[in-house]
């Protein structure tokens, strides 16, 4: 699945979008952080306070236990500040 | 008539007149149209602000504005709906984002503008970053705009 980063996600991450392929035991999007937390010291700094982080399955907001099966995009950033 | 909906994402500035005047050539059935401007400040807690760099999700964001824009639509008896929001970088004093809305009668039009406004605030996928002298900075979301949205879920 296609994974995206904005603000300062995409900056600590290192990049602003990458496929990735994660083991089947990953089911949610609050699994899917914790996941790539451990992918590196980069994922480790970006997703160091999951509760902070927003994510979007598909242009649409959803909560950590959204499930990600189907998921064609799924995006990680911070509280929006927009307006 | 049909109610009117535009929704534009861009880094050039826009003329608020002629936004102002598309919503309603044409019709008679306009009484009131609001208008909301952001502008970028010049300062932030007495901390002088030399810019902001606005990023957004292309698609989603997209997506959200008009989502909200199909619910004011749908909570009061609109005529048209104009949200227009800038990205890129914004000196003090310029445009951010707009927000036009109009209706028959002025009240509809009041509160459709800030319900708009306080929900694309925390719900449409834009993030903000400050050139200051001490450097450029994300700037962190704040919780009274979570809560001016969560007002208009209650009763």
């Amino acid at each position: 699945m296609k994974v995206k980063y904005f603000a300062w996600v995409r900056e600590r991450v290192g990049k602003s979008e990458e496929t990735i392929d994660p083991p089947a035991n990953v089911r949610t999007v609050g699994d899917l952080i914790a996941w790539l937390a451990r992918q590196g010291e980069t994922y480790a700094h970006a997703f160091e306070k999951p509760l902070i982080i927003r994510a979007a399955i598909d242009h649409a907001h959803v909560q950590p236990d959204a499930a990600i099966a189907g998921a064609r995009e799924i995006a990680f950033f911070p509280p929006m500040t927009g307006g | 008539m049909t109610a009117h909906m535009t929704i534009r994402i861009q880094e050039a500035d826009f003329d608020i007149a002629r936004e102002i005047s598309a919503l309603t050539k044409g019709r008679t059935d306009v009484g009131a149209v609001v208008s909301f401007s952001g502008v970028c400040r010049g300062s932030e807690d007495d901390q002088s602000v030399s810019a902001l760099t606005l990023e957004h999700y292309p698609g989603m964001a997209e997506a959200e504005i008009a989502r909200h824009a199909q619910t004011a639509m749908s909570r009061w008896p609109l005529t048209g709906v104009t949200v227009i929001h800038r990205v890129g970088r914004i000196s003090p004093g310029e445009n951010i984002v707009l927000v036009l809305t109009a209706s028959r009668h002025r009240q509809a039009a009041f509160q459709a503008a800030e319900f708009l406004m306080d929900y694309l605030k925390a719900n449409a996928p834009f993030w903000k970053r400050e050139e200051t002298a001490a450097g450029t900075a994300w700037v962190d979301a704040r919780s009274h705009d979570d809560a001016a949205a969560a007002r208009w879920t209650k009763s």
